[in-house]
C-alpha cells in the first residue's frame, strides 16, 4: 500500500460557549472530539454523517482555517499543526478546499478570471503572461472556455459556478483537495457531471480527495475508504464494499437502511431511528449513540467505546464487538 | 376506476418581469385521484413548485399570473358531487379551501412557521379559522393532533416556540397542522429535502401513515428519485414547465420511455453497484422562456432529430396510464388529448 498522504491523530476541535456580562465560558461544543484517521496519497477517503456530527469543522480543522484544539495533523511527513502562519500559507498551495455552496465563496464583483488569478498572485506566481496562459489552461480543463472567464459569478448556473470552484482549487496544483459538499446544491443531471469531472481530474493529475458528504450513494460511487461521523466522533471507518456491505456499528446500519432507493424492487429492512440528533453541547455520557441504539446496554451508557480493528482495515467503536462484555 | 378528487387542465402560469414574460408552467394537465400518492418529479427551474403553489392560489400577483388552463376540485357533498374550478372562485372561498380542504407543507418548516407564535397557538389558529369550536377545545384537539404526529411531551411542546425545535420536529408541526382539519389532499413541496436522512425515514413514514389512515391524497413534490420509489403510487416527470412523462411509479422508473427521464435515472450513483463512470445529461437546464420552438428537451438529447427542434411534441400514450411526450413515440391515434 501506498503511504499516507495525510495521517490526523486524536483530532480535536472544541468551541467555546460564552455567556454572562463578560462572556465567560460557560460550556463548550465538542464538535470535533478525537479522531483518528489515514489518507493515502491518490485515494478518496469519504466522510459521512448527518448535519451537525462535525465533518465540515473536521475538513476546516485539518486545512487550519480553524485551530484545532488538540492532535496532530501530518501532512506528507511534517507536523502542520507546528507551523507558523506564514509556512501554513505556503503549505496551502499544496491542500486545498471546494465548498458547498460556490456562490457563497466566489467573489461577485471580480470577474472570473481575477478569481482564478488570485490564488497565483499569493503564491507567487509574478509574470503576467504565465498566470494569463495557466487561468485559461485550468478553464478548459474543468470544461469552460476562454470567454467565460470574462464574466461574472451571477452570470453561471450551479454547475458552471461549481467548475469554478474546482478550478480555483485546482490552479496550483495542490496535491490533496478537501471536497466539503461539492454536489449537494446542484440538480441530479449536473450533479453527475461535476461527479465525473472530479473522477477525470483525479486520473490526470493525481490527486487525493478527501470527500465530505451526507448523502451514501455519491460518497458510495466516488470513494475508496469511508468514515462514518457521529456527535464528533468517527464510529466506523472501512473500505467502500466492507461498509456498505457488512455495516458493522449500529448507526451505520440504521444509515444505511434509512436512504430511499430508487427502484421498486429493492425491498430493505428497515431500521427507522427514533428521537433526534442529541445536542453536541451535551453529549450522551458513554457511547454517544446510546440513547437512539436499539442494541444499547447498560455498559454504553457509562464507557464510551474506543475504535477498534475487528477485522483487517475494518475499524469500528463499539461495545457489540467488545470480546470482554458483549457476546 | 378511482374517483378524481382534482384535476389539473392546461395550466399556463406566466411571470411578467423586467426581461420579458417567463412561462415557468406552460401547459400542464394532469388528475389526481382519491386517496393517492403523486409524485411530481422534476429539477430545479422545472415549474413543480409553481404548478403546487398555482393550485392552492398562493401565485404571488404581480409578478404572477394563471394566464390560462383550469384546476378542478371535486368534492363529495351530502347534495352530490361538486365541482368548483380553483382559477375562477373568489378569493373568500378559496380561504376556506386552503387549509381546510387543500393543504400545504413546504420544505423549509422555519421559514412557515410564526418565530412569535407559540406551537399551540398557530395549530389553534388554522382549527378556529375553519371551524367553530371554543378555544378550550382546540387546545386540547392540537394536542392530539401533536400526540398524532409522534411529538413526545406534547403538552409541553404546545407552549414552546419553533425555535425551540428541531427540523424533524417542525416539519411534524407543520404536518399536524396540515392535517388539523382533515383535508382531501396535502400538497408536500420538498417536505424532506432540508433534513436528515434517518429523520426523513421519519418524516417519510409519517406521511404514508396519514395516507393508508385517513386516506389523504398527497402530492409529493421532490427532486428526489429514491424519496418517489419509497412513496408514490404514480409519478409526473416535468422539465421546463411541461409534462414529459406520466405514469404508474414503477414503470417510470423500471422502463422510462422519454429521453429525459432515461437519463435523470442513469445519472444517478447507485448504491447497489459501482459504476466505474456516472451516466451524464450533456449541458444545463435551460431557463424558463429561453426554447420557444420544438422540445424543450432538445437540445440536451441524444436521439434528437430535426422535427424535435421545429415542433412541439404531444404526449403520446405508451400504455394506459402511461403518456410520454416525445416524438420517438409518435403515433397520431395515441395523441392524448385534454
Amino acid at each position: 500500500m501506498s503511504k499516507p498522504l495525510l495521517q490526523v491523530k486524536g483530532l480535536k476541535k472544541y468551541f467555546d460557549i460564552t455567556g454572562g456580562v463578560f462572556s465567560r465560558k460557560v460550556g463548550e461544543i465538542k464538535a470535533v472530539d478525537d479522531i483518528t484517521f489515514d489518507v493515502y496519497e491518490g485515494e478518496v477517503f469519504g466522510i459521512v454523517g448527518e448535519s451537525g456530527c462535525g465533518k465540515s469543522t473536521a475538513a476546516k480543522t485539518i486545512l487550519r482555517l480553524i485551530e484545532p484544539t488538540d492532535g496532530e495533523i501530518i501532512f506528507a511527513d511534517q507536523n502542520i499543526t507546528e507551523l507558523s502562519f506564514e509556512e501554513m500559507r505556503k503549505l496551502r498551495r499544496d491542500m486545498q478546499m471546494i465548498f458547498q455552496d460556490p456562490y457563497a465563496s466566489l467573489n461577485p464583483r471580480q470577474r472570473i478570471e481575477k478569481v482564478l488569478e488570485e490564488p497565483l498572485i499569493v503564491h507567487g506566481i509574478s509574470d503576467k503572461q504565465e498566470r494569463k496562459q495557466r487561468v485559461q489552461e485550468i478553464l478548459e480543463v474543468v470544461g469552460l472556455t476562454e470567454e467565460h472567464g470574462k464574466r461574472y459569478p451571477h452570470q453561471f448556473s450551479g454547475g458552471q459556478r461549481q467548475r469554478i470552484g474546482i478550478a480555483r482549487a485546482l490552479i496550483l496544483n495542490p496535491k490533496l483537495i478537501i471536497c466539503d459538499e461539492p454536489v449537494s446544491a446542484l440538480d441530479v443531471s449536473i450533479q453527475s457531471q461535476i461527479l465525473n469531472l472530479m473522477e477525470d481530474l483525479q486520473e490526470q493529475f493525481g490527486l487525493t480527495y478527501i470527500f465530505i458528504s451526507h448523502d451514501l450513494s455519491v460518497v458510495k460511487h466516488i470513494s475508496d475508504r469511508i468514515g462514518v461521523m457521529y456527535l464528533g466522533k468517527m464510529v466506523e471507518l472501512a473500505d467502500n464494499e466492507t461498509l456498505y456491505e457488512e455495516p458493522l456499528h449500529p448507526y451505520t446500519q440504521s444509515l444505511l437502511s434509512a436512504i430511499p432507493e430508487p427502484d421498486p424492487d429493492i425491498k430493505k429492512e428497515r431500521i427507522i431511528l427514533q428521537g433526534d440528533l442529541p445536542s453536541p453541547t451535551n453529549p450522551p455520557t458513554g457511547c454517544a449513540f446510546h440513547t437512539r441504539c436499539p442494541f444499547s446496554m447498560e455498559h454504553c451508557k457509562h464507557v464510551c467505546p474506543k475504535m477498534k480493528e475487528v477485522k483487517p482495515n475494518h475499524f469500528v467503536a463499539c461495545h457489540l464487538y467488545d470480546e470482554a462484555v458483549g457476546t | 376506476m378511482k374517483k378524481t378528487i382534482l384535476e389539473v387542465r392546461n395550466l399556463h402560469t406566466h411571470f411578467y418581469t423586467d426581461k420579458g414574460v417567463v412561462p415557468a408552467v406552460d401547459g400542464v394537465s394532469f388528475s389526481l385521484y382519491e386517496g393517492e400518492i403523486l409524485g411530481i418529479v422534476g429539477e430545479s427551474g422545472c415549474g413543480k413548485s409553481v404548478t403546487s403553489l398555482s393550485i392552492m392560489g398562493l401565485i404571488p400577483s404581480p409578478p404572477g399570473k394563471i394566464v390560462d388552463g383550469e384546476i378542478l376540485f371535486r368534492q363529495q357533498q351530502s347534495a352530490g358531487e361538486k365541482t368548483e374550478d380553483l382559477v375562477k372562485v373568489s378569493k373568500k372561498r378559496l380561504r376556506e379551501i386552503r387549509g381546510n380542504q387543500i393543504a400545504m407543507i413546504f420544505q423549509e418548516p422555519m421559514t412557515s412557521l410564526d418565530p412569535l407564535f407559540k406551537i399551540g397557538d398557530q395549530i389553534i389558529e388554522a382549527l378556529r379559522n375553519h371551524q367553530r369550536i371554543s378555544k378550550k377545545e382546540a387546545r386540547k384537539k392540537a394536542m392530539e393532533l401533536i400526540k398524532s404526529v409522534g411529538i413526545p411531551r406534547a403538552d409541553e411542546i404546545v407552549d414552546e416556540y419553533p425555535h425551540q425545535l428541531s427540523g424533524g420536529m417542525r416539519q411534524r408541526v407543520m404536518i399536524a397542522m396540515a392535517m388539523a382539519c382533515d383535508p382531501e389532499i396535502l400538497i408536500a413541496d420538498e417536505p424532506t429535502t432540508a433534513l436528515d436522512v434517518t429523520i426523513q425515514a421519519q418524516i417519510l413514514e409519517l406521511m404514508k401513515k396519514l395516507n393508508r389512515e385517513k386516506g389523504t391524497a398527497i402530492m409529493l413534490i421532490t427532486h428526489d428519485l429514491g424519496v418517489v420509489a419509497e412513496m408514490c403510487d404514480r409519478v409526473i416527470v416535468m422539465y421546463a414547465g411541461k409534462v414529459v412523462e406520466e405514469g404508474p411509479v414503477r414503470t417510470i422508473l423500471k422502463e422510462p420511455k422519454h429521453p429525459y427521464t432515461q437519463g435523470l435515472i442513469r445519472s444517478l450513483p447507485k448504491l447497489n453497484k459501482r459504476e466505474k463512470r456516472l451516466y451524464s445529461i450533456p449541458g444545463q437546464v435551460p431557463k424558463p422562456g429561453s426554447i420557444l420552438s420544438g422540445c424543450r428537451f432538445a437540445p440536451r438529447c441524444e436521439v434528437a432529430f430535426s422535427q424535435c427542434f421545429a415542433k412541439d411534441p404531444e404526449l403520446y400514450r405508451i400504455k394506459e396510464g402511461h403518456q410520454c411526450r416525445c416524438f420517438l413515440y409518435e403515433k397520431e391515434e395515441d395523441i392524448v388529448h385534454v
